[in-house]
């Protein structure tokens, strides 16, 4: 298994992926939709009256927790499983009652279910074969596959005899053979090693984009989700929370259930104090008067507001700020030295009040650090920084 | 369930075995049934007009006939015999178990390597026919047979020892036939029982005889139980063994159901003591899946 | 690994002795030139010859045979159904009855089941012959045959098949090229123990045949009940040796499989 890329990436890849919003084009035809969708497991509402429109050559992340319905919405996708009411169309025809087999839409199951007594040419060669292709036909595809997936000349082995990432690519290559017009990933890197899983995201990503078909990844991992998709969704009791793209969900969630998902959050419990414009003052127990930039504020005075921090966001420094409302008087209580990293905790508002996590980059190799255990320390942050979320 | 995809000829699969069951096991068990509870000159064949008015069951009901199953309970030949299979049976499956148990022990303590070659080698003479291997044993046990020859021969004993036709023969021959279902539940549950779990014993001040009392045995009862439930439910109906190697005063049920029928020909009364044996080993089953029970429930 | 202790050792000689002299004795005396079991008269195959030209055993045989086959084969296709449908449908009407019916035969007396079948095949006016017996031995064998087919699916990785579909392949489809070929193993064992259950029958076969069908196990019997003869011995010789043959082979070609899965 090499580190090798299915393509030079482009020399901009932000900047087209940032051009590429379809669902913010009202003449946008979706590929996928689902309207007003559930789906019940005896007492469990796997899927609760959930509504999403994906659009062709998007590559969309379904991300929550475990027994949260994104599986479930997969298969429902995929055929496996039928909705109790609402309707599954795909590029504009009812697909609710269509078999599994005869839908143009291809999946990549989280255990591979690579065909154990086939090769892995005829695993890849399977669905071609259900279409009735002729046999040159078949064995060209399947060599196509081979190449796109760098697997060429293991046609011949059996799943059993691979490696994970090959067995990985092999089950890629199986569906997409087909040319789906909709490619389901069901926790595509779970069964792989940390240092492959990174290589193969971006892999796929290429891959995605010089394929143009609609990927839809299901997983638990928000930095997978976060690095592949251009747009995500967060899911939990079998709704949609928030949908959008991967900046958006991290610094503008709408609920501090996505916020603490989707990465690291500190949370400030407090009252609003003064709005002015895009200024909202809060009067926080333990940190004092903060302030934050709210594009929209619905806030009025005297209402209960959680003000979330991101660890990141947040400077340390021994001696007082200069200036700027936003800064608290803390002790140091742990620090977690990771490498890239130092992640520092630090008691707010004296003993029992809050703990507060910093990120500081680790810029230079320096091993002596500027912080030590029970130093007493201001914390600062941009008005920019805080988020204001609902209670 | 993926409904979807099995919607077409899927309803198929069950309904053709089930439709065969129903028709070779469900309404053959029905007759017997119908039988056991009607006259002996009626039931004789041709009997075809009697079975036809066994849809209406107010009709079935008004023309039970208790009188077999009364002849069951007052005839002491037939109490007998259920006590006697009963008890056969019984000891069967303890001696299969004093012997079994040791073995399967031996089988899953033994090396890795040697585990695969032992199993096939139990499981060997199960493959063979039954009669066979019942047959071998009359060579043996008959007067003048193997056995006597040798203990004869090596001065152990002076006379034969005249074991054929003899409950003791009836035992060896039951026990030979059943050790298999005996020895395989008990080696899979032995040979997935965690070995650490007697090291953490030995670690805790075990003595080994301690840790196969405290640990091992508890352990491996569901295997205990599943192997005397192999043993006993077919060493109940058994009717071959006791047969070949059996005196005339061995009547287990099997066999007095087998005389009645094929020498007597009273079909309704064999199919009453059919039923009363069936009756006699749904009880143990019953009463082992309650143990079973109780155990999923404990745990 | 642990050393076997002598009490262990002990236990594993005594158990193996126990199971396997008898038969051990019973092969050495079919060479026996004498027709007494306790006088060692010789080597000699003339028990063999004396078997070769035993027509009504050797018809006996050759209808034990074909009948094994079918009724195997029978079995083996209703079993593979049956565990299909109870490892794949999940609820359907009247599973309950239907599992029990699967299961019953295996706990079933022989003479029950013998006795009912007679009564159904007199009570239908059907010819009892070859075909009763067939059905006979199907129907008690398919349990089995359910039973290892079963626990095979059981273990079975259900996106495979999900896979196959998800690839455009029917239900049916999915069935011959994934579920068949993966289960196959299962399907084997299943066809190889139904057919040595019906070879080694005899309460069934006695119940259910008809004039004309007589098998193997129930000339065995009738020679059997009249005393101990090396003729027999000479028999169950050659069929303990095939039984052994196809033991053997069929554990040899298990051990290349997983060799040849194992090494490429």
């Amino acid at each position: 298994m090499g580190q090798g890329t299915f393509a030079k990436r482009k020399a901009s890849p932000g900047s087209v992926r940032r051009a590429f919003q379809p669902w913010n084009d009202p003449q946008a035809r979706p590929l996928v939709e689902f309207r007003n969708v559930t789906k019940r497991f005896g007492p469990v509402t796997a899927v609760d009256g959930l509504s999403l429109s994906l659009y062709p050559r998007e590559f969309f992340a379904l991300l929550g927790p475990s027994g949260c319905g994104k599986t479930t919405l997969m298969r429902m996708l995929a055929g496996f499983e039928r909705p109790d009411s609402g309707a599954i169309l795909l590029d504009g025809v009812d697909i609710t009652a269509v078999p599994p087999h005869l839908r143009p839409v291809n999946m990549m199951f989280q255990s591979y279910a690579l065909f154990p007594h086939l090769s892995v040419a005829d695993n890849i060669g399977y669905g071609l074969r259900r279409e009735g292709l002729a046999r040159p036909e078949i064995a060209r595809r399947v060599a196509e596959m081979l190449a796109l997936v760098k697997l060429e000349g293991l046609g011949a082995r059996r799943p059993d005899q691979l490696s994970g990432g090959q067995r990985q690519r092999v089950a890629l290559a199986r569906s997409l053979a087909k040319r789906p017009k909709l490619l389901l990933l069901d926790e595509p890197m779970a069964a792989l090693d940390r240092k492959l899983r990174e290589a193969t995201q971006f892999e796929l990503m290429d891959l995605q984009s010089t394929l143009g078909t609609a990927f839809m990844v299901v997983t638990h991992d928000q930095d997978e989700a976060m690095t592949m998709a251009d747009r995500m969704a967060v899911m939990d009791h079998g709704r949609l929370v928030q949908i959008g793209p991967p900046d958006v969900i991290y610094e503008a969630p709408v609920s501090r259930y996505v916020a603490e998902f989707v990465g690291d959050i500190n949370v400030l419990e407090g009252r609003v104090s003064a709005v002015e414009g895009d200024l909202v003052r809060v009067e926080s127990a333990v940190a004092g008067p903060l302030e934050l930039d709210e594009d929209a504020p619905g806030f009025a005075l005297g209402d209960t507001l959680l003000v979330g921090l991101r660890p990141e966001k947040i400077a340390l420094s021994h001696d007082e700020p200069a200036q700027g409302l936003n800064k608290v008087r803390g002790e140091i209580w742990d620090i977690g030295y990771l490498g890239d990293v130092t992640m520092i905790q630090v008691m707010v508002g004296g003993e029992g009040g809050t703990l507060l996590k910093v990120a500081l980059a680790n810029r230079t190799r320096r091993i002596e650090r500027p912080f030590a255990w029970d130093d007493a320390v201001w914390l600062s942050w941009d008005v920019e920084a805080g988020l204001a979320l609902a209670p | 369930m993926s409904a979807t995809s099995r919607q077409r000829l899927g309803w198929l699969v069950p309904l053709i075995p089930y439709l065969w069951l129903l028709a070779f096991f469900l309404v053959p068990f029905a007759i017997v049934l119908r039988m056991a509870f009607s006259h002996a000159d009626t039931a004789l064949p041709p009997y075809a007009p009697h079975f036809a008015g066994f849809a209406a069951i107010g009709e079935f009901l008004a023309a039970l006939d208790l009188d077999n199953l009364r002849l069951l309970a007052d005839d002491a030949l037939y109490w007998q015999s259920y006590l006697y299979s009963l008890r056969i049976a019984g000891l069967t499956t303890l001696l299969a178990l004093a012997i079994g148990y040791p073995l399967a022990y031996a089988m899953a303590s033994a090396p890795k390597s040697w585990r695969g070659a032992l199993l096939v080698l139990v499981i060997l003479p199960f493959w063979t026919s039954f009669l066979i291997r019942v047959y071998a044993w009359i060579g043996i046990l008959r007067p003048d047979g193997l056995l006597d020859a040798a203990l004869m021969g090596l001065g152990l004993t002076r006379e034969p020892l005249r074991l054929m036709n003899t409950e003791a023969a009836v035992l060896i021959g039951m026990v030979y036939s059943y050790l298999p279902f005996m020895v395989l539940p008990l080696f899979a549950e032995l040979e997935k029982l965690d070995r650490s779990l007697l090291e953490a014993a030995a670690d805790l001040g075990a003595r080994p005889w301690t840790a196969f009392l405290t640990v091992t045995l508890p352990l491996s009862i569901p295997g205990v139980l599943a192997g005397c439930a192999l043993v006993f439910i077919p060493a109940v109906g058994e009717f071959v063994i006791p047969d070949l190697l059996g005196g005339p005063d061995t009547i287990m049920i099997g066999k007095a159901l087998w005389t009645e029928f094929f020498s007597n020909r009273d079909w309704p009364l064999a199919s009453a003591v059919a039923v009363v044996l069936l009756v006699l080993l749904v009880l143990p089953l019953v009463l082992l899946q309650r143990a079973r029970l109780a155990r999923g429930g404990a745990a | 690994m642990k050393r076997l202790g002598p009490g262990l050792i002990l236990a594993l000689v005594a158990g193996f002795a126990f199971l396997y002299l008898p038969i051990l004795a019973l092969i050495a005396y079919s060479f026996n030139a004498s027709r007494l079991v306790t006088v060692w008269g010789g080597f000699s195959t003339h028990w063999y010859g004396a078997l070769m030209r035993n027509e009504p055993l050797l018809d006996a045989a050759w209808l034990s045979l074909r009948l094994a086959c079918v009724s195997a084969t029978l079995a083996t296709v209703l079993g593979t159904l049956a565990a299909l449908a109870l490892a794949r449908h999940g609820r359907f009407r009247g599973r309950t009855l239907f599992s029990g019916m699967v299961l019953a035969p295996l706990v079933m007396p022989e003479v029950i089941t013998g006795l009912s079948l007679l009564l159904l095949f007199v009570a239908a006016e059907i010819e009892r012959g070859f075909w009763t017996v067939t059905i006979a031995h199907a129907t008690f064998s398919l349990g089995f045959a359910c039973i290892v087919i079963q626990a095979r699916l059981v273990g079975f990785d259900r996106s495979l098949e999900e896979a196959a579909q998800d690839l455009g392949a029917t239900p049916l489809m999915t069935f011959w090229t994934v579920t068949l070929p993966l289960i196959w193993p299962a399907v084997a064992a299943a066809w190889m123990l139904a057919l040595t259950l019906s070879l080694d029958d005899l309460v069934i076969a006695s119940f259910t045949t008809g004039p004309g069908a007589t098998t193997l196990p129930m000339r065995l019997y009738s020679a059997v009940r009249l005393g101990v003869s090396p003729e027999i011995n000479a028999a169950c010789t050659l069929m303990i040796g095939a039984v052994a043959v196809a033991v053997i082979a069929a554990s040899l070609l298990l051990k290349r499989e997983r060799m040849a899965g194992a090494d490429k």
